[in-house]
């Protein structure tokens, strides 16, 4: 039974792992990875933003800050709140989108206390990176159905969402496996976390469906997805010397 | 490149400042309708444990769970730890407000210095 945490205070909202959850030099090894996962999205990400988009990649960042701070309940006494993974890569695409949730996790560990330190590597690796990662993979795999119109498009918003979700989940068993420090069993954990996180995930898919199809709906050319072959591949194309005169 | 351009930076703010309101309107005010209860991850670290509060209004944690060996934040003292202000609970939407700003200022800023900046306007007709 699990009682509220203290008088008034909206302790549950956000709430991302603390430290000590998993040992330190797990964490530390999370840590690196995700400084490097950031490193590579950093020069990929370049090659996504442009006047156009780079102000809307940091207010989607900020969207996904004010999403988080709602805690939607999934059962008596437990409650869920968007991760956002889905969201920002079909939005602005995987490489900008990881960044914004690396950057959310950052403002809410550094000011807002939300989230530990040490545990910020494993928090990004779990929510910029696992989850968003199976995301986007989804949302690719679905592309011809979002690109289809406002249906195809919710649908595919959905299930990204919600797969990713259980995805970014998972990432939290593996790092109990590696290094928890806990005594639950991983067992335990591992049913918990699926369960719990099916459950958000259908939150998760509403959240995302309805904001990328307002989107999509007032500026359909500011939704990654929808904007057909990588920019890249439109690039190495125009580089071909038997390509077209320009 | 048919449309003015000055036209299209319009449609482009509007749609910008659209946005950042609806953030800050989620943040400010919807956050009050927030719910208490731990979350998914809170909840699979609290299995095990009872948790109580004491005549000081502090949480306890009784029995074993996984928040058991949980470290407070090193920023537990942050002005707008938890999301309030100052310790008031009361103040999570000026806190949510603050925060979509610091976001919004810190994300579009980086972008924009990190954005591709060659082949002018129509680099990004897709």
């Amino acid at each position: 039974m699990v009682a509220e945490r203290s008088k008034g205070v909206a302790v549950s909202i956000a709430m991302h792992m603390s430290d000590g959850l998993i040992n330190a030099p797990t964490s530390g090894v999370f840590w690196a990875i995700a400084v490097i996962g950031l490193a590579v999205s950093f020069y990929k990400a370049r090659q996504d933003l442009t006047d156009r988009t780079a102000p809307m990649a940091g207010l989607v960042a900020a969207f996904v800050f004010a999403v988080q701070m709602i805690n939607f309940p999934i059962l008596p006494g437990a409650s869920g709140h968007l991760l956002g993974g889905a969201l920002v890569a079909i939005l602005v695409g995987p490489w900008v989108g990881s960044i914004c949730i690396a950057l959310v996790l950052a403002v809410q560990a550094l000011l807002f206390a939300d989230g530990g330190l040490t545990a910020l590597g494993t928090n990004i690796i779990n929510m910029a990176f696992i989850g968003l990662f199976v995301s986007w993979g989804v949302a690719v795999a679905l592309r011809r159905l979002a690109q289809r119109g406002g249906v195809g498009l919710a649908a595919t918003a959905f299930l990204a969402a919600f797969i990713g979700v259980v995805g970014a989940s998972l990432g939290f068993v593996l790092e109990y496996a590696i290094g928890g420090a806990g005594v639950t069993s991983l067992g335990t954990v591992f049913s918990l976390m699926v369960g719990l996180h099916a459950l958000i995930g259908i939150g998760e898919g509403i959240i995302t469906a309805l904001t990328v199809g307002a989107v999509a709906a007032i500026r359909p050319d500011l939704v990654y997805l929808l904007r057909g072959a990588p920019q890249d591949l439109q690039l190495r194309g125009a580089r071909q010397p038997e390509g077209s005169s320009s | 490149m048919t449309q003015p351009t000055t036209q299209q930076g319009k449609r482009q703010a509007v749609f910008l400042i659209g946005f950042l309101l609806v953030a800050l309107l989620v943040a400010g005010v919807l956050s009050y309708l927030a719910s208490s209860s731990p979350d998914g991850l809170d909840t699979v670290a609290l299995e095990g444990c009872e948790v109580t509060e004491t005549d000081a209004g502090e949480e306890e944690l009784t029995g074993e769970c996984i928040a058991k060996d949980a470290a407070d934040s090193p920023v537990a003292g942050s002005p707008f730890a938890d999301y309030g202000v100052g310790g008031n609970s009361s103040l999570v939407g000026l806190a949510g407000v603050v925060g979509v700003l610091v976001t919004a200022l810190i994300g579009g800023g980086l972008f924009w210095l990190i954005r591709r900046r060659s082949g002018g306007s129509s680099d990004d007709s897709s």
